[in-house]
Formats: C-alpha cells, sequence, structure tokens
C-alpha cells in the first residue's frame, strides 16, 4: 500500500521510530499525504498521533526514520526548519502568550522590521488583515489573547500558520473547544485552504466529524499504521472497529431504570460570580440537583463553568445568591467547610490542582481527607492507615503499578493519576461529586471505566455535576442537561427529551436567555 | 532650597548604581530565569572595575571591565540554570558566594593581603565636568555621569523590550518558551544571553558604585544593593521604567533618611532604616506585581 | 559499559551525588589555590590539621556549626513550604538583640534567667519571621523582598540598641554582656576532662547549643514528615493550588510557618549569645552571616532538617579550617567562601551529571 517518493505528496514519512524511556510511541510508521487533500489521522489517547505530528513539525525528534516532502527529503531538526518548509501546527492547546495580542502573537519569530531589528507594526497588521480577509477568519489584532474566546484563539493560530505561509496545515484536535457552528466554519477554512492544493491534515479522535470534513483517513493505533482509507467508501462503525481494534458498541449503556431522584442535594440561587478580573462570570445563575441525579453542564470552555465551580467549592468568592448543600447554606465559607459538608470534587486539570505530584501515591490518596480521625489523630498522621487506605484503593481501582502505595505520583500515567483523583473523592462518600472533564486525555478503555464508576455512584443515589466542553460525553452519561452560555444557564432539558442540534445552537448563543430559575 | 537640592542629589547619587542592576535583573527575569546572583555579580564588576582603575587610570576602562566581569559570572548561572536545569534560586545563592569570594580572594593577591583596594584617583567624570568655578546650584545639580547612562540604559532597554523584535522574543520565553519554541526561537540561547546581559548590567552597578562614589573597593562597598535592585526589580513590576523609578523611590528615601539625620530629633541609626520601612509600606500600597508566567522554570524541551 | 551504567544508576541518589558535587567543589577550590601558587599538599593538610589535630579544634568547630545548623533547620523548613527564607539574617540579629536586653533586665536564678533570655530570643525571632509571612499571606509581598528588608531594619535596629546609654558598654563597640546567670556553657559539667588529653576542650566555649540544634532538627523532622500540619506545609511548598483546593488554609499555614522557622533563627541567635563569649551584641558595619549561611547549609543537605546537622558541620569545617589556612598559609580565608559557592553551584547541577554520562554512554554506542 505504499506509495513511491513523489511529488504529488505533501508528506510521506517512512519507518518512523520514537520511544519515549521504554516506552514505543511510534514503531516503523508510514504514512502518504496527497496534496491537496484533508486527511484525518484518527487514533486513541495515546496512539502516538500528537507524537508523530510533533516529529513532522520538529518539536521533538524521531530515533530514526525519514520525512519527505514534496519527494524531497527534508531533516526537521526543529520547528523553525517545519516553519521553512511552510509546515504550519495548530497544538491541540494553544500555543498562544495570553499576556500578549493577538497581532504579537502571529508576528512572533516572523516579525516584519525596519533597520536594527525594530518592528515594523503597520506593515505586518496589513499583511495579517488581507490573509484573515482572504479565509475569513475574523480576529480582533489588538485584542489580548486571554480577553478572547476560544474559538477566535483557535483562528489566531490558524492565522500564524498560515502567516508564515504554510502549505501544509496540521490541527491536532481542533473541535475538541468549539461549539457546533464553530466547527463548521473551520471544516469550510479548511476545505478552502485544501481548494488551492494545499494540505491539512486533522488529528482527531472523534469519529463523527471525520465524515464532514475529511478526504483520507489514516487510523493510527499503538504507534502503527493500521489502515488508510477513503472516507467516502467506509461507514463510521467501520472506522471505530479499525480505531480500538476490537467491535465495540459505541453507545455506553445508561442502563436507566426509572429515574427516581431523591431529595435536592445542591441548590443553587440567583448566583453571581466575578472572574479574577472583576468581570461578572456567573451571572444570576440558578439550578439543583437532586440524589441519583447526573446533571450535565454543557457549554464551550469559558462561559463560567470553571469560576461556577470554584464558587461551589469555596475557592473564589461568589458576589450574590445562595449555594446550598442539602438544605445548609455553605457559600462564600471555606473550602474545608465544603468537603466537611460532603462535596467532592475531580477537577479539570488534575496535575495542577488535583494531585500533588510530589507526594507519594498515600500521600495523595488522604489529601481530601487527611482531617479524618481515621488518618490523623490529635495533629499526628497514622501512616498504618493512610498506607492500608491507599492500598485498598489501589487494588479496587486497579490502579497501576500494583502496590505503588509509596511510588511517587508523578512517576504514574495518566490514566492511573485520575483513578487515584476519582478513587479519593469517591471514597470521602460525598454527597455531591463534581466531575469536570472526567475522561479528557484518557484511553477509551480507562475512560470507559471512568464512565462505569460515575453510572455507578448515580445509582447509588449520589448527586453528581458533570462539566465537561464534549457534548457527546454530556449526552452520553446525564439525566439533566442545561446549557450554560456566558454564565447564565439558557435552558435544561430532562431526560432523553432534547437533540444534538438544539443543545449545539444554544452552546453558541444562539438561544434566548430564559430564565430557568422558576424551574429550581 | 539647599536641603531640597541635595536630597535630589542623593536621590540620584544612590539610585544609579540599583538602576544599572535592576535592569539586569529585568532582562534576566523577563526571559525566564530569577537572577538572585545580582549581588554577587554587583560585587564582581565593583572589585574588577577598581582594580582595571587602579592599574590604567582609566576608568571608563574600568567601567567597562567591571560589565565583563559581571557577565562572566553571569555566564556560569546561565550554564547552569538555563542549560544543566538547575534550580535557579540555587545556582543564584551559589553564585553570589562564588562571585564575592573570588573577588576577595584576588583583592587580598593583588593588594598584598588587604581587605580593600587603593584608592583610584581619577574617578568617572561628572555631566558638567569636574571643575570648581560653577555654581553653588549647579554644583549639586553636577551629578555623576552614570545617573545619565542609567537613565538612557532604561530607555534603551525599553525600547529594546517592547519595539523590536529580539525584545518581543526576549518577552515571548519568558511567559511561553514552549509557544516560543514552536515558533521556531532558540528558547535556551536566547535565555543564556539575557542573563550574560543581566551580568553586565549588574556589573556596571557594581563599578558605578567605587568608581563614582566610594573610589575604592572593600568588603562594605557592596553590601546588599543587588538584593536592593532585586526589590526594585519585583516593586517595578518587571518593567525597565517601573524598576527606575523604584529605585529612585529608593534612592528619595536613603536621601530623605540623610538629610533628617541633620536634625538629630531622631536617632540617626534608627533614621537608616527608613529606605527599608518605606519600600515595604510601598509595597503594602502597590500591592501583589505578577511576574512573567515562566519565570524560574527550567525549559526542557521534550 | 557496565560500570557505567552502575555510576549513572548511583548519581542518580542524592546522598552519592551530593558527595561528588562536594569532591568536584573541593578540586576546583584546590586548583584555584594551585594557580595562585599555593600548594594543594600544603593546602590540605593546613586544612584537616587545622580541624582534626587537637580535640579544641573539633570543639570550636561544634560551637561555630551549632548557630547555622539552626538557620539552616530554619531555611529548609521555610523551603518545604515553598518559601525561601533569606530574612533568617535578620531573624537572628533580632534573636540576638532581644536576648541581650532579657540578659541584662532579667535578674532571676540562673536556670530561670537562661529560660528566659532564650524565650525572648525565639520570641523576636519569630516575631520577624511571622511579619514576612504576614506580609506575604495579606499583601502578597514576596518573602525575599520582606526579607532582606527585615535583614537591614534590623541590623539597624541592632545598631540603635548598641548606641543606647542603657546598654552600650563604654569605650567600646559593643552591649554590655548578659547576666553570668544566663550562660549556657559547659565547663562546668565538663571539668572532669581536666586531667585528661581532652582538657584543652575546656579552653573553648563548650556550651548546650549543639545539643538543641540536634533535638531541633528531630522535631521539625517529625513535624514535616508524621504530623498533619507538617503534610499541609509539604503540599503547599509543592503545589499551593492544589492545597488551596482541598481546603487547606495556605494563609494560616504560611504565616505559623514563618513563625517557626523565625524562632528558629531567633533560638541560634539566644543560644549564641547566651553559649559563647562575649555575650553581647556590638554594632554591625555588615552582616555576620549567621542567617545567611543557613543558605547554603540547607541546600546542601537538599532541605532535610537531620541533613542540615551534617552539613552545618560541614561548613563549620570549612569555615574553621579556613582560618588556620589563613594563619598558617596565609591563603585568603575567601577560599572557604568560593570553596561553599562552588559546591552548591554544584549541588544545583547534580541532577543533570547522570544524564550526561548517559548521553556520552550513548553516543559511544553508537558510534560503536
Amino acid at each position: 500500500m505504499l506509495s513511491r517518493i513523489s511529488s504529488k505528496f505533501a508528506v510521506q514519512m517512512r519507518e518512523i521510530e520514537k520511544s519515549f524511556g521504554f516506552q514505543k510511541i511510534l514503531n516503523s510508521f508510514n504514512i502518504d499525504v496527497e496534496k491537496g487533500s484533508i486527511h484525518a489521522v484518527l487514533g486513541e489517547n495515546g496512539a502516538g498521533k500528537t507524537t508523530l505530528m510533533n516529529i513532522l513539525y520538529g518539536i521533538c525528534k524521531a530515533d530514526s526514520g525519514k520525512i519527505f516532502l514534496n519527494g524531497k527529503l527534508v531533516n526537521i531538526k526543529n520547528s523553525r526548519i517545519a516553519i521553512k518548509n511552510k509546515i504550519g501546527m495548530v497544538h491541540q492547546h494553544f500555543m498562544l502568550i495570553e499576556n500578549f495580542t493577538v497581532l504579537e502573537n502571529i508576528i512572533l519569530g516572523n516579525e516584519i522590521t525596519k533597520k536594527f531589528g525594530i518592528l515594523d507594526i503597520k506593515k505586518a497588521r496589513y499583511q495579517i488583515l488581507e490573509i484573515s480577509n482572504k479565509y475569513k477568519l475574523n480576529v480582533d489584532l489588538d485584542a489580548k489573547i486571554e480577553n478572547i474566546s476560544v474559538g477566535m484563539q483557535q483562528r489566531v493560530e490558524i492565522l500564524k500558520s498560515l502567516y508564515r505561509g504554510a502549505d501544509i496545515l496540521i490541527l491536532d484536535e481542533p473541535t475538541a473547544v468549539l461549539t457546533p457552528n464553530e466547527t463548521i466554519d473551520l471544516i469550510s477554512t479548511a476545505k478552502e485552504f485544501a481548494s488551492e492544493n494545499k494540505t491539512v491534515v486533522i488529528i482527531t479522535h472523534k469519529l463523527n466529524e471525520i465524515k464532514s470534513s475529511s478526504d483520507v483517513c489514516t487510523i493510527i493505533k499503538a504507534g502503527k499504521n493500521i489502515d488508510t482509507l477513503n472516507i467516502r467508501s467506509t461507514s463510521q462503525e467501520e472506522l471505530a472497529t479499525k480505531m480500538v481494534g476490537r467491535t465495540f458498541a459505541l453507545a455506553v449503556e445508561k442502563n436507566r431504570t426509572k429515574a427516581e431522584f431523591g431529595e435536592t442535594v445542591l441548590k443553587i440561587k440567583n448566583l453571581n460570580v466575578e472572574n479574577k478580573k472583576g468581570i461578572l462570570a456567573v451571572k444570576n445563575l440558578s439550578f439543583k440537583i437532586r440524589a441519583g441525579e447526573i446533571l450535565g453542564l454543557a457549554g464551550v470552555d469559558g462561559n463560567g463553568q470553571k469560576e461556577l465551580v470554584e464558587a461551589i467549592i469555596c475557592g473564589i468568592k461568589s458576589k450574590s445568591g445562595s449555594i446550598e448543600i442539602c438544605g445548609k447554606q455553605i457559600q462564600n465559607t471555606s473550602v474545608q467547610n465544603v468537603i466537611k459538608n460532603g462535596v467532592s470534587i475531580v477537577h479539570e486539570d488534575r496535575k495542577k490542582l488535583g494531585l500533588i505530584l510530589d507526594f507519594t501515591v498515600a500521600e495523595n490518596s488522604i489529601f481530601s481527607t487527611y482531617n479524618l480521625k481515621l488518618f490523623s489523630n490529635k495533629g499526628i498522621l497514622n501512616m498504618k492507615a493512610i498506607h492500608s487506605f491507599a492500598e485498598k484503593l489501589i487494588e479496587n481501582y486497579n490502579i497501576k503499578p500494583q502496590k505503588c502505595s509509596e511510588y511517587l505520583t508523578k512517576n504514574l500515567s495518566g490514566g492511573n493519576q485520575q483513578k487515584i483523583i476519582i478513587a479519593r473523592e469517591i471514597a470521602s462518600n460525598p454527597k455531591l461529586l463534581i466531575v469536570v472533564q472526567p475522561t479528557r486525555g484518557l484511553d477509551i478503555s480507562a475512560a470507559l471505566y471512568v464512565e462505569k464508576i460515575l453510572m455507578k455512584e448515580r445509582n447509588k443515589g449520589k448527586a453528581i455535576l458533570l462539566v465537561s466542553f464534549e457534548l457527546d460525553e454530556i449526552i452520553k452519561l446525564s439525566d439533566t442537561i442545561t446549557v450554560i452560555y456566558n454564565g447564565s444557564i439558557i435552558k435544561a432539558f430532562t431526560q432523553n427529551n432534547f437533540s444534538k442540534n438544539e443543545i449545539g445552537v444554544l452552546m453558541a448563543g444562539g438561544g434566548r436567555t430564559e430564565n430557568y430559575s422558576k424551574d429550581a | 532650597m539647599n536641603s531640597f537640592l541635595s536630597i535630589i542629589s542623593i536621590t540620584l547619587m544612590y539610585s544609579a548604581p540599583l538602576i544599572f542592576s535592576a535592569l539586569g535583573g529585568v532582562i534576566s527575569e523577563r526571559s525566564g530565569v530569577i537572577n538572585i546572583g545580582i549581588e554577587g555579580m554587583m560585587v564582581t564588576g565593583a572589585f574588577w572595575a577598581t582594580f582595571t582603575c587602579c592599574f590604567t587610570n582609566n576608568p571608563w576602562l574600568g567601567f567597562l571591565i567591571g560589565g565583563i566581569s559581571g557577565s562572566l559570572l553571569a555566564l556560569f548561572h546561565a550554564i547552569a540554570s538555563v542549560f544543566l536545569k538547575a534550580d535557579q534560586t540555587i545556582s543564584g545563592v551559589a553564585l553570589n558566594l562564588i562571585g564575592p569570594g573570588l573577588a576577595f580572594f584576588f583583592c587580598g593577591l593583588l593588594f598584598d593581603g588587604k581587605t580593600a583596594t587603593n584608592p583610584i584617583t581619577n574617578k568617572l567624570p561628572k555631566i558638567f565636568g569636574n571643575n570648581n568655578f560653577i555654581s553653588e546650584f549647579m554644583g549639586v545639580l553636577n551629578v555623576d555621569i552614570t545617573v545619565v547612562i542609567a537613565l538612557i540604559l532604561t530607555f534603551v532597554i525599553w525600547f529594546f523590550l517592547y519595539k523590536t523584535k529580539w525584545g518581543l522574543r526576549v518577552r515571548a520565553i519568558g511567559e511561553h518558551p514552549v509557544a516560543a519554541d514552536a515558533l521556531g526561537i532558540n528558547v535556551l540561547k536566547l535565555r543564556a544571553l539575557c542573563v550574560i546581559v543581566s551580568g553586565f548590567l549588574a556589573g556596571l552597578g557594581g563599578s558605578s558604585v567605587t568608581l563614582t562614589i566610594s573610589s575604592q573597593f572593600n568588603q562594605t562597598s557592596i553590601s546588599g544593593q543587588g538584593f536592593i535592585a532585586l526589590a526594585a526589580l519585583i516593586f517595578g513590576k518587571w518593567t525597565p521604567f517601573g524598576a527606575y523609578f523604584a529605585c529612585l523611590f529608593f534612592g528619595f528615601s536613603q536621601a530623605l533618611a540623610i538629610n533628617f539625620g541633620g536634625y538629630n530629633f531622631i536617632s540617626p541609626t534608627l533614621l537608616s532604616c527608613l529606605p527599608y520601612f518605606f519600600t515595604l509600606l510601598a509595597l503594602m500600597f502597590v500591592g501583589k506585581s505578577v511576574s512573567p508566567k515562566s519565570n524560574g522554570i527550567p525549559y526542557k524541551k521534550a | 559499559m557496565v560500570e557505567l551504567k552502575i555510576i549513572v544508576k548511583t548519581l542518580k541518589k542524592p546522598f552519592p551525588s551530593l558527595m561528588f558535587s562536594i569532591l568536584l567543589g573541593f578540586s576546583v577550590s584546590i586548583l584555584i589555590l594551585a594557580l595562585t601558587g599555593y600548594s594543594p599538599f600544603e593546602v590540605i593538610k593546613s586544612l584537616l590539621n587545622g580541624v582534626f589535630s587537637k580535640p579544641k579544634y573539633i570543639s570550636n568547630v561544634i560551637i561555630k556549626s551549632t548557630p547555622i545548623i539552626l538557620t539552616g533547620i530554619s531555611v529548609a523548613l521555610a523551603f518545604k513550604a515553598g518559601l525561601f527564607n533569606i530574612g533568617a539574617e535578620g531573624q537572628f540579629i533580632a534573636g540576638s538583640i532581644a536576648s541581650v536586653a532579657a540578659g541584662i533586665l532579667f535578674d532571676l536564678p540562673a536556670f530561670f534567667q537562661i529560660l528566659v533570655v532564650l524565650f525572648f530570643g525565639a520570641l523576636f525571632g519569630a516575631l520577624f519571621g511571622c511579619l514576612v509571612g504576614f506580609l506575604k499571606s495579606k499583601f502578597g509581598i514576596h518573602e525575599v523582598i520582606s526579607g532582606i528588608m527585615l535583614n537591614w531594619i534590623s541590623l539597624h535596629i541592632c545598631n540603635f540598641f548598641v548606641s543606647l546609654e542603657m546598654f552600650h558598654k563604654p569605650n567600646s563597640n559593643n552591649s554590655f554582656a548578659i547576666r553570668e546567670t544566663g550562660y549556657t556553657d559547659l565547663k562546668k559539667s565538663f571539668s572532669f576532662l581536666k586531667n585528661s588529653s581532652f582538657s584543652d576542650i575546656l579552653k573553648t566555649d563548650i556550651n548546650i547549643g549543639f545539643f538543641f540544634a540536634v533535638i531541633l532538627a528531630i522535631l521539625v523532622a517529625f513535624l514535616l514528615n508524621k504530623t498533619k500540619n507538617g503534610y499541609e506545609i509539604r503540599a503547599i511548598g509543592f503545589n499551593s493550588k492544589a492545597a488551596k483546593f482541598a481546603g487547606i488554609n495556605i494563609e494560616k499555614n504560611i504565616i505559623s510557618v514563618m513563625l517557626i522557622c523565625g524562632g528558629i533563627s531567633g533560638l541560634a541567635a539566644s543560644l549564641t549569645i547566651t553559649g559563647v563569649s562575649p555575650h553581647c551584641v556590638s554594632i554591625l558595619s555588615g552582616f555576620e552571616n549567621n542567617g545567611f549561611n543557613g543558605l547554603p547549609v540547607s541546600l546542601i543537605a537538599y532541605n532535610s532538617p537531620i541533613g542540615c546537622i551534617f552539613s552545618g558541620l560541614f561548613f563549620g569545617i570549612l569555615i574553621y579550617a579556613g582560618k588556620s589556612m589563613q594563619s598558617e598559609l596565609s591563603t585568603p580565608s575567601e577560599i572557604i567562601n568560593i570553596m561553599i559557592g562552588i559546591i552548591v553551584f554544584f549541588v544545583s547541577v547534580a541532577g543533570i551529571f547522570p544524564y550526561l554520562l548517559e548521553g556520552i554512554f550513548k553516543r559511544r554506542k553508537k558510534n560503536e
């Protein structure tokens, strides 16, 4: 199936090998990307797709292997060479400098200057505007990155590549943070780009988007090229089977018996919260969650979810309104008090917020419960109890490596780190469990495991607040779906009583603001 | 009127060396490398400048050598903290031991076991020259040339950071080195350069103490100015003019303390606390300042 | 090749890599001395002689080490909470002033007098430390800045204190000494050595300080590793944001940690005042580095409180040996600071050694 090296192909990679430590990420990987096509690279988390593209873009070096661009062998030692060869990359986590302006971000590293390296802002502005008009990439050049939406940030990233004259554009999980409408815009930009005999490579693990966007799809699994398929003649199920290597049901069993919700656990009324800059990020927001209910908060990142969650756990102060746990006011008390009242949280950014990576697994396993008498009596830690507690969690949740309670947490894989947090938070037997992006960065089997646990806890009668930027995840798990936009809840849907399209439109701000509080 | 003028003149005199060093700190920390070793670089600069001036009688050459010696010491900081990913604070502490250690060691060797150099005969000039027949008014304002150089340098570094492509890059690697690297900027090289430049500036700062104020290098020539410069840099929110005014503020409170000392209503020793006390007080009102995001974090390529 | 692998593995462990750094530090400093005309052999000889040839010397090393072990522990504890206690110097000076004042103003029976002097030393050190913590948690002022400012403020207060008529010893740069009831020297307890070969120890200011230092090191280690507060402190030091979201009160912890750190530095001072002659404070033209030296002591010990005992002793040996080298060979005593600096420098980059070696190892393998 390998084609000959030819200038017909924008990119051809041959026998690429890459290991990190003992782990082999890419195993004699081959790929051909035709000019003028939109080529999807599909694979699970951890399959090696991002590493592959990082090699193409010179961010990391392959241990061995060759890369041909337009039929010519090139040695891409660093990003500078990749840029020179007209490769551009939009990373999954944007590489933007928050307190720089859009313009500064775009020109950085490729500045237009007058004499003595003095910046020529005027000329740069003119050039960028020309490109952004051509591809309808609308941005505000003088705004600071920290003040613009995620969608616009992505457009800045694309502009960065186009400004450097990219002919090959790599998009790493581009739709993860977009609303459905923004996704459509992105795909049309990509198509416009490809129509000029330029090339787009999209890395994704989302099956359904490939159909609408791409021409060709390469499936990568455990660092190997499993197959390259023509999208038009392949079904979604076929793609899924190839990606995972076994057939599995795409939909998770919700095993919903009739919804029987218990008492109200969390009740939020007319909540207002300001963000760091003092702008109202949560506006007059109300909702409630009952025992045995998963409430999914759907919305694009940056619409007040972070502030809402932090206000609930009293990480930041709320301005007005009320937050009650089982009838008890908790708002603007302390994190300690919120935990005492039975609230647990699994943070989105587990490495930064959920774990102390330099602690042992045992020490992390009591991170939210170390105040219990079992673990610390009169201020002295009970090492024995902590250790045996950790070992129990490790066994119950199948955390690897086995018996790792004395390991430093940073030496565990991301999936196992996530398991520690979830195990710990569930073990604290909360009334309300808040989970933010619980499966982000996990491979499919780990993600399934996490989802199963959430279902199990729901069935045990826990109230769960699920915050996720992936609509599919919300739809899959939630009993009730509420849509948050610009700090307000736009609409709430009960069980199965919704359409994905409608939610998508609402997430993008396409709905009237309807006060949901009358329902609460 | 007279005391007013003398306050101005003392303010400028005290602040000039601090400004050089604080600007060095701005460059280094804006690129993402904490430089606690400024003190050591100042001592190093002060000694080698004085040494050069003693033997060549050329203060300008001394000034230059002072800067170069500071940058040589900074080179070690660059190697350790940029290329070898050392903890920047620890490596800075090491330099604060090594720099002065070497300076006093060679001072002893080169000046017959004394703990001080010989006094220099030829200082850096004042702006209106060293003639005595100008009026008293002008005499007070006849400040050291370093005062003017410090102001010019502040402007130059401001211009460099905000108006040139290299400045844009320096600010970028201090905020988000990964992003800068992805755009083809050599983060490590640029950071190392910034650290070396910061050493040069700190060296100039040290030299300007001995070449204008004390005219001799000894154990107390530089005693803590490097740390004050560090404070000024944070006080000035990591910007060149912020640092400049923070140093002026410090010099001003020093001048006030000296001026009040003449009136004898408070013990002069107690008045010496004033600059430090004022700085703390000012910081309480200025509030939290945000450092460059990647300041202090070694950059490791994947 | 196998040997190289073993070396690489060994160098990844803290203790061997520390020893390697110390060895490198020694070698470089001796090289500097050799280049400037001192015989390396003589240098090493006088270094060893100066420390180990007489019991008196060893006793002096321990006496010299005591304050820096304690300030080292103070710095180490702060480090565990993610704070850089550069203010240990000022806390030490504050402790000295308070101890001298208490030792002069109070007049109690010996045991109580000592207790009161130690208490006031620790209290004022703690107040200065606490102020740093307070300014950090309430006003966001970086502890390095406030620490440096308070160092200078305490230096000038010390000079003011000495100049007060009530405390100033006429015709000197010193304050009066504290009352003798406040002395903590152990010359009497060790008088049984009078006729032994160790009798020259009695000529030194042998005192209780070192025992205090050891006990405090153990206490601080226990606090950090076995208690709830220690758990909170370490969590804050590693990741304060995560600690905050786990319900740990960061402000309170920072203030209380700095309080303890300051107290330890202050105690270091009062143990020096009560234990070592001239039992007084003097006018300071610059810092005496009792606090600043705590920084390298702690760093060389990888911020372990127990480790500070050994690195403090090591540091004490170097300082003392430096003095004997100066008198014997007229080597500038600064060589010791250079040596310590180089050791700290290598400690800071020690993490890279095994990887450098590994790199060479790999390249060679490729070439084969």
